[in-house]
């Protein structure tokens, strides 16, 4: 064999191997599968926290094999390019193919390719096969968009057929998802992802990138004028508000609120309200000492019941009640719940009667905070020892907002795809290019009438409604 | 009336439907079966009446928002959804038999909503991340989809066991179908009751038990009895049909949901996708209906293994909304927020 058949050989199998739905098949389950593991180990993670819980060999292991950021590992972004590739060449082979029945120019029929078929619906009809056309042929386009009659060797039949452009919904749906991923690869490319904390009355220009240490200048400055937040009398938050002004060149350009679910956007960079916390004295964190002994009430939901148990630092005890157990962990002079600050509290190890253990926070400043969990008994610090005061609430509470700063150039190709995707699946399992077929030939009492038809999926709910047609024609013969 | 009361109502008249159109496959007759239907069609205006009646109370509190934003609002929609696409089957299709399977489903989810014990039917209010109308559209397509796919998962079941008659299993099968068997129920038992993983386990021995105990009965009976209980499902042909025709409404409505979160998602955080558990195994969940949509297609793939995936799917769509609060790393009030 010469070298050039070897090579356009070598180049077919390549084409073949991309274009395969097996590869589909093996591509979408392995995606699947490996998905599960990012599920399984928090993700983005201080690589000495995984070093503790894994130990020196799997930390190892998982650091080679990008575990601890899977989603951009090599191999995944691999597997994502193997899709990508797969749904480019199939769908490129397969429309080749499928163009020119999609694109016919002028839509030509073959009788012999309908005479065959089997879910056929014959009758007689007392009128001539010519004077029967007229009727049918109206009738049939009324319900579908193209209508077509040839004379045949003893008759005449009738074509018509709709949504033949149904054919290209699967493309689109294709299209869409390399849309997707083109969307997300440009917003990687060419946008970023950073967040800032400014305190009232503040302005900043800088922010810093997530997971890098890097900073990013702004083209302006975002000055927060002031925040404020309001909870519901059950004590969860009800919403984070921040008054935002975007300051170009020195001059004032742009003011507004922003909460949750309503971004500021400006040239092109969105900014949303993602957190906030109380500026704290700065002295105020080391005065309060590690307690020694603390004093904790329990409160049973079930009985209303309330006890009082002493424990000292790594004690456990047991809950009254058959409750479980509580074992005291350690102490934080500023703890976080959900990343707002709650101040100086006591952190513990729940073990419920029937359950796995939980971490519980209980703050020392807020008595009532154990109450949101709705557990089987609420906690709460009434005492400890050394006791002193915590600070006092300062009059005028100084707050800082935590704006997350984005730009993501690739958001409007992904939305494209969004729409694409949802038209695509909805014109893929929904419609089909349906056709059908009437033949009227010549008999001596007048014409015998076949009708079938096909459709290029769903053939199911086609073959009943070939036959429904069937029978309305059968009902208007003459 | 309260709604919490008029939906726990609602669960006894689904056990009740349920219960009548399994009497009606088992016993044979008409009549339990068009009261079935009657029953089931009370239960779901009930049903719907029930979260119209919560949506006007959440405004008397003065938090007023539609009814879905927490577990046990979606649970009742859930059921809601599952028994109207039901009804529309049992009328398409014109077969009670497959409310034998679907209401069931139905049932235990209402059950599992009013009485789970961590499940609060409270009316609460909406923190500010879920204040949005996207979380609205969001929550409808997600459930809407799940509904579809939980009707598909009764009827592979059903495929399953027509299939079993007509066609021998591969041996290999009889080895792993307990094995599967048992872990599913394990981790079900797991992350539905929330139980330690002991008691799960002994649950699950329990089931496959009764399982195998039942399939050893079911074989020893008559042929004739056998056969009896059998030809009252539809074809096979017509099941695998029906199962994809749900399937692809499920997969529109899936993807309709994905997306309608990373929209929401992007409106409030500035990203619209960040691979976090919860979005990361709805997109498998996805992966794994594509995958049947795309199997399908190849040969040797139509029938048994469609419905071995359609099961897969709707266990990756369980585990999308009940596993994920069980992950590590997510902090122990994550389920507070839902
Ligand atoms: C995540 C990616 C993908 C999505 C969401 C997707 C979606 C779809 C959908 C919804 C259908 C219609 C299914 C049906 O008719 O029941 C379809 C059909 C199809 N897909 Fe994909 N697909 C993907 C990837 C791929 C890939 C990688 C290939 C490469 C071989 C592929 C090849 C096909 C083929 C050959 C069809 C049948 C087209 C026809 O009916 O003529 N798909 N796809």
């Amino acid at each position: 064999m010469d070298p050039e058949n070897v090579s356009a050989d070598y180049l077919n199998n390549i084409w073949k191997f991309f274009a395969s739905l097996q590869l589909t098949i093996v591509v979408l389950l392995s995606l699947a599968i490996t998905s599960i593991i990012g599920t399984l180990i928090p993700q983005n993670e201080d690589p000495g926290v995984y070093f503790q819980a894994f130990g020196p060999f799997l930390y190892r292991l998982f650091d080679v094999l990008d575990i601890f950021d899977m989603y951009h590992s090599w191999w995944f972004q691999m597997l994502i390019l193997l899709l990508t590739a797969n749904v480019l060449v199939c769908s490129i082979d397969r429309l080749s193919l499928t163009w020119k029945i999609i694109f016919p120019g002028n839509p030509r029929f073959t009788p012999a390719r309908f005479r065959s078929r089997k879910n056929r619906h014959e009758f007689k009809a007392p009128v001539v096969p010519d004077r029967l056309s007229g009727t049918y042929r109206a009738f049939l386009s009324k319900r579908f968009h193209h209508t077509d009659i040839t004379p045949t060797d003893t008759g005449v039949a009738l074509f018509a057929e709709k949504w033949r452009w149904a054919r290209l919904g699967v493309y689109v749906v294709h299209l869409s998802v390399i849309l997707l991923l083109m969307g997300g690869l440009v917003g990687s490319m060419f946008g970023f992802d950073g967040f800032v904390n400014i305190p009232e009355g503040e302005s900043v220009d800088t922010v810093r990138l997530r997971n890098s240490s890097e900073t990013k200048k702004l083209d302006f400055a975002i000055r927060c004028d002031d925040f404020d937040l309001s909870f519901y009398n059950t004590g969860q938050p009800k919403e984070f508000r921040s008054s935002l002004t975007i300051v170009e060149n020195g001059k004032s350009v742009l003011q507004k609120d922003i909460i949750v679910n309503d971004p500021l956007r400006y040239r092109g960079i969105n900014i949303f309200q993602a957190s906030y916390g109380e500026m704290a004295p700065p002295q105020s964190r080391q005065r309060i000492p590690v307690p020694e002994t603390i004093t904790l009430s329990l409160t049973s939901t079930e009985s209303g019941m309330t006890y009082q148990e002493t424990l000292v630092s790594g004690q456990t005890i047991t809950i009254p009640e058959g409750g479980g157990t509580f074992t005291w962990t350690s102490f934080s002079r500023a703890a976080e719940f959900r990343g707002q600050p709650i101040g100086p509290a006591i952190i513990g190890k729940l073990t419920p009667r029937n359950g796995d253990p939980t971490e519980i926070v209980l703050p020392l400043q807020f008595p009532s905070f154990d109450r949101m969990r709705r557990g089987e008994f609420a906690l709460a610090v009434i005492d400890r020892q050394p006791d002193t005061p915590l600070q006092p609430d300062p009059v005028e509470k100084r707050y800082y907002t935590g704006l997350q700063v984005t730009r993501d150039p690739g958001v409007w190709i992904v939305y494209t795809g969004f729409i694409l995707m949802i038209a695509g699946c909805f014109v893929t399992f929904f419609m089909s290019h349906q056709q059908v077929y009437v033949e009227l030939s010549e008999s001596r009492s007048g014409s015998r009438v076949m009708v079938t038809g096909i459709a290029h999926r769903n053939k199911v709910s086609m073959a009943n409604r070939v036959e429904a047609i069937a029978r309305q024609l059968e009902d208007v013969r003459g | 009336m309260n709604s919490s009361y008029l939906l726990s109502f609602i669960t006894f008249i689904y056990g009740f439907a349920a219960f009548l159109y399994i009497a009606a496959w088992i016993f044979r007759k008409e009549g339990p079966g068009k009261l079935a239907t009657w029953v089931s069609l009370v239960g779901v205006i009930g049903n719907g009446a029930g979260l119209m009646l919560r949506w006007y109370e959440s405004y008397r509190l003065g938090i007023g928002h539609a009814p879905l934003a927490n577990l046990y609002e979606s649970l009742v929609f859930f059921a809601f959804v599952m028994v109207i696409i039901y009804l529309v089957v049992e009328r398409r299709y014109r077969s009670r038999t497959i409310g034998a399977f679907a209401m069931p489903i139905a049932f235990l989810t209402m059950a599992y909503a009013s009485m789970a014990p961590h499940i609060s039917s409270r009316i609460q209010p909406l923190i500010p991340a879920l204040k949005s109308n996207w979380l609205i559209a969001h929550v409808m397509a997600c459930f809407v989809g799940y509904g579809a796919f939980a009707i598909a998962f009764g009827v592979s079941f059903m495929y399953l066991m027509k299939k079993g008659r007509e066609t021998d299993q591969p041996s290999s099968m009889v080895y792993i179908q307990p094995v599967v068997l048992f872990l599913a129920v394990a981790l079900l038992n797991r992350i539905l009751m929330q139980y330690p993983w002991g008691l799960s386990a002994l649950i699950a021995l329990g089931a496959c038990v009764l399982v195998y105990a039942a399939m050893f009965l079911y074989q020893r009976m008559a042929p004739a009895t056998r056969e009896r209980l059998l030809d009252r499902l539809p074809q096979t042909k017509v099941l695998d049909e029906l199962n994809y025709q749900l399937i692809m409404f499920g997969f529109l409505f899936l993807s309709a949901g994905i997306i309608t979160g990373a929209v929401w998602a992007n409106s409030a955080w500035g990203r619209y996708w960040g691979w976090d558990p919860k979005e990361t195994w709805s997109l498998i969940t996805w992966f794994v209906y594509a995958t049947l949509l795309h199997a399908r297609m190849m040969r040797g793939w139509h029938g048994r293994r469609i419905a071995y995936l359609s099961i897969l799917g709707f266990m990756a769509v369980l585990f999308t909304y009940f596993g994920v609060n069980l992950l590590p790393g997510l902090h122990s009030y994550g389920a507070m927020g839902q």
